[in-house]
């Protein structure tokens, strides 16, 4: 990864957190990319799907956002995420895993691939309560921004985001806890 | 829920971060003084001869100790609470109040004759020691914990012991105003107890709570 796109990573995350939504999507979009080629190297045994790693990771860099210093490079904190979140779910599964710093700084992206399969966060989401669920589930599965959703379940836009904000909290704070 | 899925709705949530880890750090670090200053004042406050006390090199070498172990630790704890931090850099300054003590009791059984040691060690106040270290250390802990939760700490358990480290710091600074055994031999050991106890709560609560 060359200093280019960790000045542009860091320049994409300083928008996101002015608040910009377009420059948002497109730092978790590469952030995935990164985690994902990450993740693929470090499972190798079945047992954990890589993309549950992506997932849970970008809701961590999400939540914790805030502990990113605007002054810092963006992918070691990125890395240190991943690393716990893959370091987590091994422990869950009662595996262990050895991670070698140094070759992670090395990763590269890798072409988006999803394999279409249950995915732990879906159930996590069936945990949620209802109103948080058709919240999360109206902005991400159907694609619909704040207004349309605040006008299909007839809530107000305020309302609908403190909805999508607890219910991406309660998400990331559940996932993969069984 | 694919990928794209979800990143659509963590990009629309729009709401700002959460507050910035540092000043939440600076914050907790002045409310964890304050509250330690509070708990000293309303069940110990200073000892009465303490202008005097305050001319002597073993009163104020105890203060020394004590506020390079709370600035060391506060530095490495708030670095443990960032992920990726280079946190291993932080950590030779936690060697420095170790190391100023045992310097310090090198001196101590220089200067000193061997049979008064045992007594310097004993001193009259150890019980009192360990009792209020950690009465006036644990809301200062409870701080700093909840402080590390708001960041993101990779290694819980370390980042939980060096805030009671902190902890224990801020606490030993107030007492070492009330008591009266000033001999490093005395410091080296009972603060040592009352603190190392903080740091295996912090240690403790942390590596059951700090899950993010």
């Amino acid at each position: 990864m060359g200093g280019n796109d960790e000045t542009e990573l860091a320049r994409l995350m300083r928008a996101a957190i002015a608040g910009d939504e377009r420059a948002y999507t497109e730092f978790l979009r590469r952030a995935a990319c990164l985690v994902r080629s990450f993740a693929r190297r470090k499972v190798v045994q079945g047992g954990l799907d890589p993309e549950d790693i992506v997932q849970e990771t970008l809701l961590a860099i999400h939540i914790k956002r805030h502990t990113w210093r605007d002054d810092a490079p963006v992918t070691p904190w990125l890395y240190a995420i991943a690393r716990h979140k893959l370091i987590d779910a091994f422990r869950r599964r009662g595996r262990r895993v050895e991670i070698e710093i140094g070759e992670i700084s090395e990763s590269f992206a890798e072409p988006e691939r999803e394999t279409v399969s249950d995915r732990e966060i879906g159930r996590v989401l069936e945990t949620l309560a209802p109103g948080q669920r058709s919240v999360v589930a109206a902005v991400s599965v159907d694609g619909l921004s704040i207004s349309e959703t605040a006008k299909i379940l007839g809530m107000t836009e305020g309302a609908v985001r403190v909805a999508l904000h607890r219910g991406l909290t309660a998400i990331a704070r559940r996932f993969g806890r069984h | 829920m694919d990928t794209n899925e979800l990143i659509k709705a963590l990009a629309v949530d729009t709401r700002p971060p959460a507050a910035s880890l540092s000043s939440v750090w600076w914050g907790a670090a002045g409310l964890a003084i304050a509250l330690a200053a509070a708990v000293f004042f309303a069940m110990l406050g200073p000892r009465p001869d303490i202008a005097a006390a305050a001319e002597t090199p073993r009163f104020l070498f105890k203060f020394m100790v004590t506020i390079t172990l709370a600035v060391s630790a506060f530095g490495l704890a708030r670095a443990l609470s960032r992920p990726g931090e280079t946190w291993r850099k932080a950590m030779p300054y936690l060697a420095a109040a170790p190391a100023l003590i045992a310097m310090a009791v090198i001196v101590e059984i220089v200067v000193l004759p061997p049979d008064t040691w045992s007594g310097k060690l004993v001193g009259t106040n150890s019980i009192d020691c360990l009792t209020y270290i950690s009465l006036i250390g644990i809301g200062p802990l409870a701080i700093f914990l909840l402080a590390l939760c708001h960041g993101a700490p990779t290694r819980p358990a370390l980042a939980g012991a060096v805030a009671g480290l902190a902890a224990g710091g801020i606490a030993a600074t107030f007492y070492a105003a009330q008591c009266t055994d000033d001999s490093p031999l005395f410091v080296a050991t009972w603060y040592t107890i009352a603190i190392a106890g903080l740091a295996l709560i912090g240690a403790a609560t942390a590596d059951r709570f700090a899950h993010w």
